[in-house]
C-alpha cells in the first residue's frame, strides 16, 4: 500500500526500494512503480535531510510572521498568498483561523534580512492590511525531532 | 582470602537455602557482564522496547506527583486502574473479570507470576511448561517450592506447545499448566485450537492454566487468542497481562493477575505482605494508557513488524534458517550452519563482530541450538547486526 510506503519514507528518505519491499512484504517492482506515481503524483514532493543549522556556526535567524489581509472578491485568500509564497525567503505559508490570516515562517541571514523583507517586499503588496514579527529566540523542536544535543537514555543491560 | 579462578562457578554457599542455590544463575548475565565492558557493539540481547514511554503516559504521571499521589494505593489496586483494566479486557476479548475481586494490580507480570506460583503450589507439585520458555517460569516454580516440567517444543511445529505432549507428562503432583504466548524467546503464537485442545487436558484432569500473555498485542498478521476467553476456562485459569511491553513502559513496573476471586484473595494476601501496593504513580500512568494510549500502541505494532520482516529475511538470507515469529519482537534463528553451541555462538559472535544475541540454551534445553535476537532496535542497528552476522556465519560454517 502506498500508504505504508510513505510513512517508511518520511521517516527515512533513504530507506531503498528493496528495503521497503522487505517491510511491507510486497514486490520490490510493485514498490518502485509506487514511488515513481507518487513523485509524478506531487504526493511525494522531494527527499531532503532535517538539518539543525543551530549545531553549525551559521547564523540564521527565524521568524513567524502573521499577515492581516483583505481577501480578494473572487479569489479569496489564495491569490495573495500564492504570491507571498513565491519569495524564497518564505520557507512555510499557512492559512490560519483566528486574529490574522496568514502565517509565515520566514528564514533569514540575519534580523535585518527579515526586516527589510518584512518592510520592503511585503508590506507594499496589495491586500496587506497589517504584519506582526515573532523571531524565534529558540528552537526546541523542528518536524518532530528534539534539537537538543541530549545523547537519549540508554538501556541498562539488564538479565531477563 | 584465595582467589577464584575465573570461569569457576560461584560457590553454592551453605548459608543460602538449597531452593536458592538450585536456580541455575541466568546465562544470560556473563554476556552482559562482558557487554557492558565493550564498545560500539550492537545488541539484540535487550529484551525491551526501544521506544521510550509515550510522552502523554509519563505526563499523566508527573501531573501525579506535583499533586501529591505519592501514598500507597488500596492493595489489590486503584479501583480506576482496576476498572479500566476490567474494560480493556472486556472490549478486546469479550471477558468479564469484577474490578472488585477479581484483579489485583501488581509490579509487573514478574511479580503476579511468583504470587500465581506461591499462591498455588504445595511443596513438590508439579507445572508443566514449554521449553524453552521464558527464564522466569522455571525459577518461580522452583522458589514456590514446586518442580518445573518441561514439554519440549520444536521449530517444526511452530514453537507451540501440543496438548498431547502436556497430557503425557500430567503425574498425580501436576497441578498446572504454565504457557506464555506470544512467546519469548522464540516469538511463537498459539493458535485458538490447539488452545482448546490444551484446556480440554486442563478440564479433563483438573488443572489450572497460567497465562502469560504480556506480549498479546504484539501480534503480525495474526489474531492473539486470550486464554481466558475460551469457552469454560475461566474459573481455572490465572491470565497474567501488563504494561511492559505494549506501552514501551518496562521501568514502570506495573501489571496485571486476573482470577477466580479465591485465588486473587491468596495472591492478594502475599502482595499485601510483601509489597504493600504497586508504584502508585505507575498506577496512574497505565490508566493513561489504558484510556488513551491505543494509537501508540498500534503505531509501534506496525514499526516493529517492519523490523520483524526485515530481521528475518536478513537471518534466512545469511543461512541462518529462522521459522517466522508472529508475535512479541524477537527472532529465534536456527544455527545449526555453523555447527556452534547457542553459547558458543553468541559468546564469539559478540568477541569477533560486536553483535550480542542470547543463547537459546539460556531458555531450556530445547533453546540449544539457537539464539535469540530482539527486533526492538533501529532498523539501521538491525541491517548492520545482519551484516556482521553474515561474516560471522561464512566464517563458522560447518564443514
Ligand atoms: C514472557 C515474559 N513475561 C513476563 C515478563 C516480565 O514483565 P513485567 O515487566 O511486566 O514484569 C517478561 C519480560 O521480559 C517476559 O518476556
Amino acid at each position: 500500500m502506498l500508504k505504508d510506503i510513505l510513512k517508511i519514507l518520511e521517516d527515512d528518505a533513504r530507506t531503498t526500494g528493496k528495503q521497503i519491499a522487505t517491510m511491507t512484504g510486497m514486490p520490490v517492482a510493485e514498490v518502485n512503480k509506487l514511488i515513481k506515481q507518487a513523485e509524478k503524483d506531487r504526493i511525494i514532493l522531494k527527499y531532503q535531510a532535517l538539518v539543525n543549522w543551530d549545531r553549525i556556526e551559521d547564523e540564521q535567524v527565524w521568524a513567524l510572521i502573521e499577515v492581516k489581509v483583505t481577501p480578494e472578491p473572487e479569489a479569496g485568500f489564495d491569490a495573495i498568498a500564492e504570491r507571498i509564497a513565491q519569495f524564497n525567503q518564505v520557507r512555510s505559508l499557512y492559512l490560519a483561523s483566528g486574529t490574522y490570516d496568514l502565517l509565515l515562517i520566514v528564514v533569514g541571514r540575519s534580523e535585518h534580512t527579515v526586516a527589510d523583507f518584512v518592510s520592503q517586499n511585503l508590506a507594499h503588496i496589495g491586500g496587506v492590511q497589517g504584519t506582526v514579527t515573532h523571531f524565534v529566540l529558540k528552537r526546541y523542536k523542528y518536524d518532530g525531532e528534539m534539537l537538543a544535543a541530549g545523547e537519549g537514555v540508554k538501556r541498562q543491560p539488564v538479565i531477563l | 582470602m584465595s582467589a577464584r579462578q575465573v570461569g569457576q562457578p560461584p560457590e553454592k554457599h551453605k548459608l543460602i537455602a538449597s531452593r536458592v542455590n538450585r536456580l541455575s544463575p541466568s546465562g544470560i548475565r556473563k554476556f552482559f557482564d562482558l557487554l557492558a565492558s565493550m564498545e560500539g557493539v550492537i545488541s539484540l540481547g535487550v529484551g525491551e522496547p526501544d521506544y521510550a514511554t509515550p510522552w502523554h503516559i509519563s505526563e499523566a504521571a508527573v501531573r501525579s506527583l506535583e499533586k501529591g499521589y505519592t501514598m500507597y494505593t488500596s492493595n489489590s489496586g486503584m479501583p480506576e486502574l482496576r476498572q479500566e483494566t476490567a474494560r480493556y479486557l472486556k472490549e478486546k476479548y469479550g471477558i468479564d473479570y469484577d474490578p472488585a475481586g477479581e484483579i489485583l494490580i501488581t509490579v509487573g507480570v514478574s511479580e503476579a507470576l511468583d504470587l500465581a506460583m506461591r499462591a498455588i503450589l504445595d511443596p513438590g507439585d508439579e507445572v508443566i511448561m514449554p521449553d524453552p520458555h521464558y527464564v522466569a517460569y522455571d525459577s518461580c516454580v522452583i522458589l514456590a517450592g514446586g518442580e518445573p516440567v518441561m514439554v519440549p517444543t520444536r521449530q517444526e511445529s511452530g514453537f507451540e506447545v501440543d496438548a498431547a505432549d502436556i497430557e503425557a507428562r500430567i503425574t498425580a503432583k501436576t497441578k498446572a499448566i504454565l504457557l506464555g504466548y506470544p512467546a519469548n524467546p522464540t516469538g511463537a503464537v498459539m493458535g485458538r485450537e490447539k488452545l482448546l485442545a490444551i484446556a480440554e487436558v486442563a478440564r479433563r484432569h483438573g488443572l489450572l492454566v497460567i497465562s502469560d500473555e504480556i506480549y498479546a498485542r504484539l501480534v503480525y498478521g495474526v489474531e492473539h487468542t486470550c486464554y481466558a476467553g475460551l469457552p469454560g476456562v475461566k474459573d481455572s485459569t490465572i491470565l497474567l497481562g501488563g504494561f511492559s511491553k505494549a506501552y514501551a513502559m518496562t521501568g514502570w513496573r506495573v501489571g496485571y493477575a486476573l482470577a477466580p476471586r479465591e485465588i486473587i484473595a491468596a495472591m492478594t494476601k502475599i502482595h499485601q505482605y510483601t509489597i504493600m501496593s504497586a508504584p502508585t504513580m505507575a498506577q496512574v500512568a497505565a490508566i493513561e494508557a489504558l484510556k488513551t494510549g491505543e494509537a501508540d500502541v498500534q503505531e509501534m505494532v506496525e514499526d516493529y513488524n517492519r523490523r520483524r520482516l526485515v530481521i528475518v529475511k536478513g537471518l534466512c538470507e545469511i543461512g541462518l534458517s529462522c521459522f517466522e515469529p508472529r508475535g512479541a519482537f524477537y527472532a529465534f534463528p536456527s544455527i545449526a550452519a555453523t555447527g556452534l553451541t547457542s553459547e558458543e555462538f553468541s559468546e564469539k559472535l559478540l568477541l569477533e563482530e560486536k553483535v550480542a544475541v542470547v543463547p537459546g540454551s539460556a531458555f531450556g534445553g530445547c533453546g540449544e541450538g539457537y539464539v535469540r535476537c530482539c527486533y526492538a532496535t533501529s532498523l539501521a542497528e538491525i541491517e548492520e547486526a545482519l551484516n556482521r552476522m553474515g561474516r560471522f556465519v561464512s566464517r563458522h560454517r560447518r564443514k
